[in-house]
């Protein structure tokens, strides 16, 4: 079987992000970019999908800037056999929407005709939480979603899934889309031979255009602000003053 | 010219970097503690270590290395520069010294150390033999076949833990312009060889747990095979070689005063004083921007230096001031970081004390810095004859 999986390129989780004075957007400049923490969780369950002899592929993929090329080699260096990257614009600010994301995907799906599309479950910039859902509904394939343990099966996969306050457990027939959660496994290394093995592995760089698919954003992003900033608390001098503050003041009781 | 990392040597720092925090940083606090490192710790490092390919990874591929380049491996220590010695040390780096093994050595000594089943240590120094390291009395005499050593080494770092250290010996004497010196020549000691003890040494301010020890040899037999490069030789194999250790000691103390700094800049940033962030303040900020400024000079000189060696340059001058500057500037940057932390820098509750008190060796071991000064300025002088 082989296993597609989609990588993003986004600001390094330890980065500190700024908004930008204008309130368009962060700023990206001079910023360190990485792949998205959630992927990498995706790769990884894939890596271990190969070990286990289940796998016998595994293909990333990246949309966006050409500098999405060194997500790539990071997959190719964790343990990815080939990489397809689809350069969609020049502007890294040019946050590429997940439903044009999707509709890409299922245009390299159809091509590569994968057993499995791994994604993480978001993406920490924009955490829109919603390309795996909208490539399973353009693909009409099954999707089990916050994957916190998967087990391919005969007749498909069962895939444990992260809910509010639980688990859940499904059983869905693949191919499929299955989106991971962070419990899932622990992202490996990469190793010193494969990442000096990463550049030599098969890499082809695609246009949208060469799948048909416009990229055009349908969003407007309108402000972009910080979030606000917790307002200091206040001591009180007994608990009857406690009470009364939280009647009068907070209105809570 | 070109400043820029390729992509491999980012992977490369950012795997080194992962690792150095989450496998090393965990433990530091314990390690410093009780001065010991626990055994399994030490074996699941290293077995880590190997797992990555990373181990030896400063030998070339055709003996099982990575074949790095100088410069890739000191963007590799810089990273392992962040961590405690004494745990980086199972992060096993063998002593390139040991490519001189010829014959049966590399099958007894080479491969094995590159393959980290057996660890090596390195021993110069004596009690009355330091910087003058020809001044040596640990000596060796042919009885026989074979050489009958006595006297003793000390401060030999990682030594409690080698299966067999690299050892230099005075095999005689030559008469120079300036007097009698000895010769000397490098043996390959076994742990365990009659004659042959490693004990405990000193307590040390810096590095707990990474410890040094000593070495006594009473007519400890050692035969020929033992010999690593020629006899009476010992002296070009340690130039041919040791300059390796002095780019360790510099690149190392960049990536510890990188790592300090980011934590002095944080608590410039949160600590407040008389109503606002101490940041804020002239004389802290100041201090910021010359630590970042000499940080990166010292990375500069560094790499520059290592560079230099994989293009075939003479580098002898350049890695004497990068190790000389770098250590220098981590004293200065551990010692301002701690000035912006208070009476906090102080205290074990932070690794910010430990960094200072690290810091201090730098400037002792792998040649002094005077040592250091004394050979760039014979670089420049020799030539015009003064
Ligand atoms: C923790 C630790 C670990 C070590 N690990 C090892 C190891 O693994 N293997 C090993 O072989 N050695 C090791 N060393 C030894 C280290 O390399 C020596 O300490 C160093 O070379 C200095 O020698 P010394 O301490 O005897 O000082 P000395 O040589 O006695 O120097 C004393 C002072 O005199 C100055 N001085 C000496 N000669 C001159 C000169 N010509 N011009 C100007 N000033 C001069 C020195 O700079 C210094 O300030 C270690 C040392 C320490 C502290």
């Amino acid at each position: 079987m082989k296993v597609l999986v989609p990588v993003k390129r986004v600001i390094d989780y330890n980065v500190k992000v700024r908004v930008k004075a204008d309130n368009t957007g962060v700023d990206l400049a001079n910023v360190k970019m990485s792949m998205n923490p959630f992927d990498e969780i995706a790769v990884e369950e894939a890596i271990r999908l190969k070990e286990a002899g289940t796998a016998t592929e595994i293909v990333a993929v990246s949309i966006g800037v050409k500098d999405a090329t060194k997500v790539l080699h990071t997959a190719l260096a964790m343990g990815a056999d080939r990489a397809i990257l689809v350069e969609a614009t020049d502007d890294q600010e040019n946050d590429i929407e997940p439903l044009a994301v999707a509709k890409i995907l299922a245009k390299v799906v159809e091509e590569e005709q994968p057993g499995l599309v791994l994604l993480g479950k978001q993406a920490i910039d924009n955490d829109c939480n919603a390309t795996g859902q909208m490539l399973a509904a353009v693909l009409g394939w099954a999707q089990a979603t916050f994957a916190s343990n998967v087990e391919i099966t005969p007749e498909g996969a069962t895939v444990i899934r992260e809910v509010d306050g639980g688990l859940q457990t499904i059983k869905i027939k693949t191919p499929a889309i299955v989106t991971v959660d962070l419990r899932l496994n622990e992202p490996r290394y990469a190793s010193l031979p494969n990442i000096m093995k990463a550049k030599k592995k098969p890499f082809e760089t695609k246009t949208p255009s060469d799948y048909g698919v416009d990229v055009a954003p349908r969003l407007e992003v309108v402000k972009v602000v910080e979030p606000s900033s917790r307002q200091a608390g206040v001591k009180v001098g007994s608990v009857a003053e406690l009470v009364e503050k939280l009647k009068n003041e907070a209105g809570v009781i | 010219m070109q400043f820029g990392l390729t992509e491999e040597q980012e992977m490369i720092v950012s795997t080194v970097r992962s690792f150095v925090e989450t496998e090393i940083y965990p433990h530091e606090a314990d390690v410093e503690r009780t001065g010991e490192v626990p055994p399994e710790l030490a074996e699941a490092i290293k077995a880590k270590t190997i797992e990555l390919g990373f181990y030896a990874c400063n030998f070339p591929e055709s003996i099982g290395g990575a074949g790095l380049s100088h410069l890739d491996f000191a963007l590799v220590e810089r990273e392992l520069g962040r961590g405690s010695m004494a745990l980086t040390h199972f992060f096993g780096r063998p002593q390139n010294i040991l490519m001189a093994c010829e014959g049966e050595q590399i099958e007894r000594y080479l491969l094995p150390a590159v393959r980290g089943e057996r660890m090596d240590a390195l021993a110069m120094t004596e009690p009355d033999a330091g910087s003058d390291v020809r001044g040596m009395k640990c000596a060796a005499r042919r009885d026989g076949g074979d050489w009958v050593v006595n006297g003793s080494k000390h401060f030999i770092s990682g030594a409690e833990h080698a299966d067999f250290v690299i050892v230099f010996i005075a095999t005689g004497e030559e008469d120079t312009p300036k007097g009698p010196k000895k010769k000397i020549t490098t043996f390959l000691v076994d742990r365990g060889t009659p004659g042959f003890t490693i004990r405990e040494g000193y307590r040390s301010v810096s590095h707990r747990g990474y410890k040094n020890m000593i070495l006594e040899f009473d007519d400890c037999r050692l035969p020929d095979a033992q010999v690593l490069g020629p006899v009476d030789g010992g002296f070009a194999v340690m130039n041919e070689w040791l300059y390796a250790t002095r780019i360790t000691v510099a690149t190392m103390s960049v990536g510890r005063a990188r790592r300090c700094f980011d934590m002095g800049l944080a608590y410039a940033a949160e600590r407040k004083q008389f109503g606002q962030q101490i940041g804020k303040f002239q004389g802290v900020s100041f201090q910021l921007a010359d630590m970042i400024t000499e940080i990166d000079a010292a990375d500069w000189l560094t790499l520059a230096a290592a560079w230099r060696l994989d293009q075939g340059l003479p580098a002898n001058r350049e890695i004497a001031s990068a190790k000389l500057y770098a250590s220098e500037m981590l004293a200065r940057v551990t010692d301002a970081t701690l000035q912006i932390y208070g009476g906090m820098g102080l205290m074990d509750d932070f690794p910010i004390e430990r960094f200072w008190r690290d810091a201090r060796v730098e400037r002792i071991w792998d040649g002094t810095s005077e040592i250091q000064r004394h050979i760039i300025s014979r670089d420049l002088l020799r030539p015009l004859g003064a």
